[in-house]
């Protein structure tokens, strides 16, 4: 009886036992929709591949990939100096692809009568600085800070391109994605939160930064402050299925997906 | 020939038999192992009475005092809801409940206990937290009340099916003798069986407590996420198990990170298994006083 | 009269409970099935998920729950029974059966998300497994095993020492009175046990979060070493890792009826067949 049960547990594993070239995507939660999604286009027409994909975030893929437990790893930073020496001491070689550029809005509730901050007055109300709308213009009224949860991508981007690397304020909302921020901030009248470009809506407000308008015009031109590129890594010169899935993905047709994703598509 | 072989198979049962006690020594050991680090690094007394827990600012900040403070808080909550729950329905299926009731009640809490916790925290997440937002008129749902509320519910069919076990040992004489008295039901409830079987429900209480404690994926999807210490019910916490959960997937492998987390791990077997030692001890105690040692 | 009035309003009070704990379970169970049942298919259960996982189904993560629910039962069951049949059948009295019952109940009660950690530092590392089906169903199957045992432990128990003595009188070995005349008469019992762990196992998602579960992967898994989808994983992704709750939600809602379902069916079948032993 349990030798017929291991037999058919056996069979059924062969079966589904195709020949088929295993590429492993791992990496930045921020990158995982992107990648996702064209693992699923690019398999719709490449019926051979068989891709895998993972979240965990910048290091983790990084540190895979050194490890050679991934093909590409998703990053949203640039591989650090430590790693490039770790992974080379390994005769593992990264080879770095800008796949996107993200970029994020700082929203607040419609009704706010503030509609631009600086650079600063955003670090300092997300480090509890300011808590009060009155100390940049607005009404009185408390400052609600809403923010992602700290395992998301978001969060990373934006704690090191708007904070710092400063510690949020640690009684802040935590939501658990960009959609959960915009709904909080357009219920709550003294909200402020951030969330990726794409997810701007007419249901809430997104703030000029030092003058500059988030939009996809601003972000590729450099001039919008909260905005870096994403990152595909390989080791070396990618070959096989990777290299056409990352070719597939700076495509027209792999742009699109980081479009409707709510990322800045590199034109 | 037959004595060879009926003392391997003897032998390879013995074996087989102690795969629990060698299971439990490795993750006993393991979590040692893993956490040990994390001592040499940080001062152990910072690591448990830490107010901070930045694990991945720079520098990192490994104080797990708001996990633990989030943990205790929760499972309170919890069991505000779930111990008069629990019992309620345990004294309603012994005592108010026909036979025919009792057929269909017991296996429904039995159903109560099989749904996956993910499927109570998927439920907390999308029906409890938008409704208790709604009601208290919070900013967000997601808070220690309502995963007190969720966890709660998830202990009721622990306490329940362990205190009507208990309730139901109750020798018949002890109530025959209450209502000879002159007592009501309800007397002979509340100052016989109930006080009869006193270490059973607190068993039952403390497994529920164990059962909380340890409960990820809801906490996860729930608490809201936010390592302060808790000051109001309604604020986001974070747990030791849902910081495991969510923070695991990120930390790179070798990390100080890493360990670190293995070293909450450490910490919450540790409880769960201070409830668990208690409650064995008192349902052994509770045994040998009914005449029921085994 | 007074009390009276006491007793009235106790078993008012008691009554209550117990009406809120079926109110508790119904709401439950009433939420999940009417929003769930509207994204349930042919489709949804047959096919990929499409779109950026807003469409489409999610047939890997079924057949990702199968087969760590099945390598769990694999790997828990012999053990278990094993542990099982010393402790009823072979086991002298004394300090080893205190330790290994005892050991039994503690790791009953370890924390799943510990049982993550540990298949993260044993399996997934320290022998290499990776990200796994293997590790996955090892994982599980520790956390199932303290259940297994008890159930064949109680089970045994309740086969009649007749039996036994009958079988030894007519000159079977002790191997022999155990394969031939126990065992049979247990397997009921045993069945009990294994139906609920094979629900437990399936909606356990904590000890294959950093195990077994990857966010997208289509098609069959190609070894045991290859990563897999799975329902409760999947419910967890698409509710944090999403990125369009209002297309994903749905889904969501789907993967947890299925559980539900899987969890309902094993209980009832559990129950069933228990009853049916008993009267037996």
């Amino acid at each position: 009886m349990k030798k017929l049960m291991l037999a058919a547990f056996a069979v059924l594993f062969c079966a589904g036992n195709v020949l088929a070239e295993k590429v492993v995507i791992e990496g930045s939660t921020t990158v995982l929709p992107i990648a996702q999604k064209a693992a699923e286009q690019y398999m719709d027409a490449n019926s051979k591949a068989d891709i895998t994909v993972r979240g965990g975030g910048s290091g983790v893929g990084i540190n895979s990939l050194i490890a050679k437990t991934c093909d590409i790893a998703n990053a949203s930073r640039a591989i650090e100096a430590a790693e490039v020496k770790t992974a080379n001491s390994k005769g593992v070689n990264p080879k770095a692809f800008i796949i996107a550029k993200d970029a994020i809005a700082v929203i607040v509730n419609n009704a706010n009568a503030v509609s631009a901050l600086s650079k600063q007055q955003v670090a300092d109300i997300f480090t509890g600085k300011i808590t009060n709308w009155s100390q940049v213009g607005g009404k009185d009224g408390k400052i609600v800070v809403v923010s992602r949860d700290s395992a998301s991508g978001t969060f990373e981007s934006f704690n090191a391109l708007a904070l710092h690397k400063q510690k949020a304020v640690a009684d802040a909302l935590m939501q658990a994605s960009n959609q959960a921020v915009v709904t909080t901030v357009a219920k709550t009248p003294g909200a402020i939160g951030y969330a990726g470009i794409g997810y701007l809506s007419s249901s809430i407000k997104a703030l000029t930064i030092e003058g500059i308008t988030p939009t996809a015009e601003t972000v590729l031109n450099g001039k919008y402050a909260y905005s870096r590129p994403l990152f595909m890594y390989t080791n070396g010169d990618p070959k096989g299925e990777a290299k056409k899935f990352i070719d597939f993905v700076l495509s027209k047709d792999g742009q699109k997906i980081v479009q409707e994703e709510g990322f800045v598509a590199l034109k | 020939m037959y004595s060879f072989k009926e003392r391997a198979i003897k032998i390879l049962f013995t074996a087989m038999a102690f795969a629990s006690l060698f299971f439990l020594l490795g993750i006993i050991f393991v979590l040692f192992r893993e956490s040990l680090p994390i001592i040499s690094e940080i001062n152990i007394f910072k690591f448990l009475f830490g107010k901070h827990w930045y694990p991945t600012y720079d520098p990192a900040e490994f104080g797990i005092l708001p996990l633990i403070l989030a943990s205790l808080w929760v499972t309170a909550g919890a069991m505000v809801v779930g111990v008069p729950l629990g019992l309620g329905t345990a004294l309603y299926i012994n005592e108010l409940a026909s036979p025919k009731q009792k057929h269909i009640l017991k296996p429904l809490a039995e159903i109560l206990a099989g749904i996956p916790s993910i499927v109570y925290g998927f439920f907390g997440m999308l029906v409890v937290a938008p409704m208790v937002q709604k009601i208290f008129n919070l900013p967000t749902g997601l808070s220690a009340f309502t995963a007190s509320v969720v966890l709660g519910i998830m202990a009721i069919p622990t306490i329940a099916s362990i205190s009507e076990d208990a309730l139901s040992f109750v020798p018949k004489s002890f109530k025959e003798a209450s209502y000879a008295l002159g007592a009501n039901r309800w007397q002979t409830l509340i100052k016989v069986t109930i006080p009869a079987a006193a270490s059973g429900i607190s068993t039952s209480i403390i497994l529920g407590m164990s059962r909380v404690v340890g409960e990820t994926m809801t906490v996860l999807m729930v608490s809201g996420g936010a390592a302060v210490i808790p000051t109001s019910f309604f604020n986001p916490v974070r747990p030791m198990t849902s910081t495991i959960a969510a923070e695991m997937g990120e930390a790179a492998v070798g990390s100080t990170h890493y360990h670190a987390l293995f070293a909450i791990g450490l910490a919450l077997f540790l409880i769960t298994l201070v409830f668990n030692a208690a409650a064995e001890a008192i349902s052994r105690k509770y045994r040998i006083k009914l005449g029921m040692d085994r | 009269m007074k009390n009276k009035i006491t007793q009235f309003a106790g078993f008012a009070m008691i009554t209550a409970c117990m009406i809120m704990t079926l109110l508790f379970l119904a709401s439950i169970i009433y939420m999940i099935f009417s929003k769930g049942l509207p994204a349930i298919s042919w489709e949804f259960i047959t096919a990929v998920p499409r779109n950026g996982m807003t469409a489409g189904g999610v047939a890997p993560a079924i057949i990702g729950t199968f087969y760590l629910t099945a390598g769990a039962i694999l790997f828990a069951l012999p053990l278990g029974l094993a542990c099982a049949i010393y402790l009823n059948e072979y086991s002298p009295k004394g300090v080893i059966v205190n330790i290994i019952r005892m050991s039994i109940n503690n790791l009953a009660g370890v924390p799943s998300v510990v049982f993550g950690l540990f298949g993260l530092s044993v399996f997934v590392k320290f022998f290499g497994f990776g990200v796994s089906i293997l590790s996955g169903s090892l994982t599980l199957g520790i956390l199932i095993l303290p259940a297994i045992i008890s159930a064949s432990q109680e089970s045994l128990m309740a086969v009649p020492h007749s039996l036994r003595e009958a079988s030894l009188a007519l000159g079977a070995t002790q191997w022999q009175t155990i394969r031939k005349a126990v065992l049979p008469a247990a397997i009921p019992g045993i069945m009990t046990g294994v139906i609920l762990s094979i629900g437990r196992a399936a909606g356990e998602t904590a000890p294959i979060l950093f195990t077994a579960a990857t966010f997208y992967k289509r098609g069959f898994p190609n070894s045991l070493l290859s990563e897999v989808m799975a329902l409760p994983y999947h419910i967890y992704a698409l509710m944090t890792e999403g990125t369009k709750p209002d297309l994903q939600t749905p889904i969501a809602y789907g993967c947890a009826l299925l559980l539900l379902v899987i969890v309902l069916l094993v209980s009832a079948a559990a129950i069933f067949l228990r009853n049916k032993y008993r009267e037996a």
